[in-house]
């Protein structure tokens, strides 16, 4: 057994969730598929893991008042097939292949993803980039926090230790929106070395309310500010060279910080052709 | 029930299988120590090589990158069962007939991820296969033949009309 030792409680409830997460040193367990891989490495040694696998009315696609909610234990494999996601959070459906390989979709989940918040992760740059919200249950009760808010560090969020992600709410897409996603990553599945999710309305022949979210850039998912006002005035050459404002990546075992500018220059081309498609 | 060891009942390849478990035990060491199944590999351990890939459920997972706690109460399918009730066989020959395997470490899981796939419906492209088992790392055979073995069998497959 690799794992340091740790005792394992499994939750009947969001309330029962807090009330085992009062333990110091416990974590919560969702799919696993980032967690488990760092107990395997004693990278993490938590004393209690807290599984929320059994928590009912947390795997559920709901629409309502033109916002799509995706609970928190949804996951990836559920999601992928999901024909209202694709329907009406086609940026959500577009990014879902690229998310580790089946076996790690069959098993991870929305939320755990978007609360672990790797850097390099695709969906935290999808609910940035589609100005989403995260439902929270904590001790002092429910609330809602802002993808703009919500990503704070590197694996850091604005979740305290004693709070649940329990959904993400996201605009649901109406006939104007324009979306947009691409990466590159070594071996499909593996996490990108740069990445780009980007929204958009169309107006006419204008582009409205655009939002570029990098991954792979930086400690958290990053806004391409100087980027997304040059595209909105259509001037992609200048949208590519403010990129040098807008992102300021370190290197990384994958690639110098120059060639992942380059490459979020590549991708941006790529994406601002999709933002002008109509969704079929 | 918060503690660092726990009784399950998991059905392994259709067999009810009672354990005591330490909660850290993956869900591959617990096939492979306890229940003697050692057709589910140990490869990196967390979850980039495929190696220890096994049906909970009906889903195909990493063995590694779940706790056998978690199993309580869940059905578990590995290479042993499958392989007995001959659900791929022609999978199996097919993998032989092209030399899809030289060591043989990674062939349970991929035989899994591929009868996920194949599972499916329909003939699926290289490219789909290619993607399908990106997860499944080979380092010796390569994956020209395995992908040429579960091509054929899709093809086969499809031709008989579900009939194998």
């Amino acid at each position: 057994m690799k794992p340091a030792p740790f005792a394992y409680a499994k939750a009947r409830s969001v309330a029962h969730a807090i009330e085992l997460l009062v333990d110091d040193d416990a974590r919560l367990l969702a799919g696993g598929q980032s967690l488990i891989a760092t107990l395997n490495m004693r990278l993490s040694h938590p004393a209690l893991l807290v599984d929320i696998n059994g928590v009912g009315g947390l795997d559920r696609i709901a629409s309502n008042n033109g916002h799509i909610e995706i609970g928190a234990l949804v996951r990836h494999a559920q999601a992928e097939r999901s024909s209202e996601l694709a329907r009406r959070a086609p940026l959500i459906a577009l990014a879902m292949p690229h998310i580790g390989h089946p076996a790690i979709r069959n098993r991870g989940t929305i939320g755990g993803s978007v609360a672990f918040a790797d850097p390099a992760a695709e969906l935290p740059a999808c609910v940035l980039a589609l100005g989403g919200e995260m439902t929270i249950a904590g001790p002092q009760g429910s609330r809602i926090v802002r993808a703009d808010d919500f990503f704070k560090g590197l694996f850091e969020t604005a979740l305290t230790a004693r709070d649940v992600l329990t959904a993400i709410r996201i605009p649901a897409a109406g006939a104007d929106t324009r979306v947009g996603f691409a990466e590159f990553a070594r071996r499909h599945g593996d996490y990108a070395m740069v990445g780009l999710a980007a929204c958009a309305r169309a107006d006419g022949q204008r582009l409205r309310d655009l939002r570029l979210a990098y991954f792979g850039v930086g400690s958290t998912p990053v806004r391409a500010h100087h980027a997304e006002q040059a595209l909105t005035d259509r001037d992609i050459d200048a949208a590519v060279h403010a990129l040098a404002q807008d992102l300021k990546p370190p290197d990384d075992v994958q690639a110098s910080g120059a060639v992942k500018i380059h490459l979020a220059g590549v991708l941006l081309r790529r994406v601002a052709r999709q933002l002008d498609q109509v969704p079929s | 029930m918060n503690a660092r060891v726990h009784d399950i009942i998991v059905t392994v390849n259709g067999e009810e299988t009672r354990a005591t478990v330490d909660a850290r035990k993956t869900l591959v060491d617990f096939l492979r120590e306890d229940a003697a199944l050692t057709g589910s590999h140990v490869g990196c351990e967390h979850g980039v090589c495929g190696a220890c890939s096994v049906r909970v459920d009906g889903a195909v997972v990493r063995g590694c990158l779940m706790l056998a706690v978690q199993c309580d109460g869940a059905r578990v399918d590995t290479i042993e069962g499958v392989t007995d009730t001959d659900e791929i066989t022609d999978l199996q020959e097919a993998f032989i007939a092209r030399n899809a395997l030289q060591c043989g470490y990674c062939t349970p899981g991929m035989l899994l991820t591929a009868q996920e796939l194949l599972a499916a419906g329909g003939v699926p492209t290289r490219e789909q296969i290619r993607v399908h088992l990106s997860g499944n790392y080979c380092r010796c055979t390569g994956y020209q033949a395995i992908v040429d073995a579960v091509e054929a069998v899709a093809k086969a497959r499809h031709s008989s009309q579900g009939i194998r």
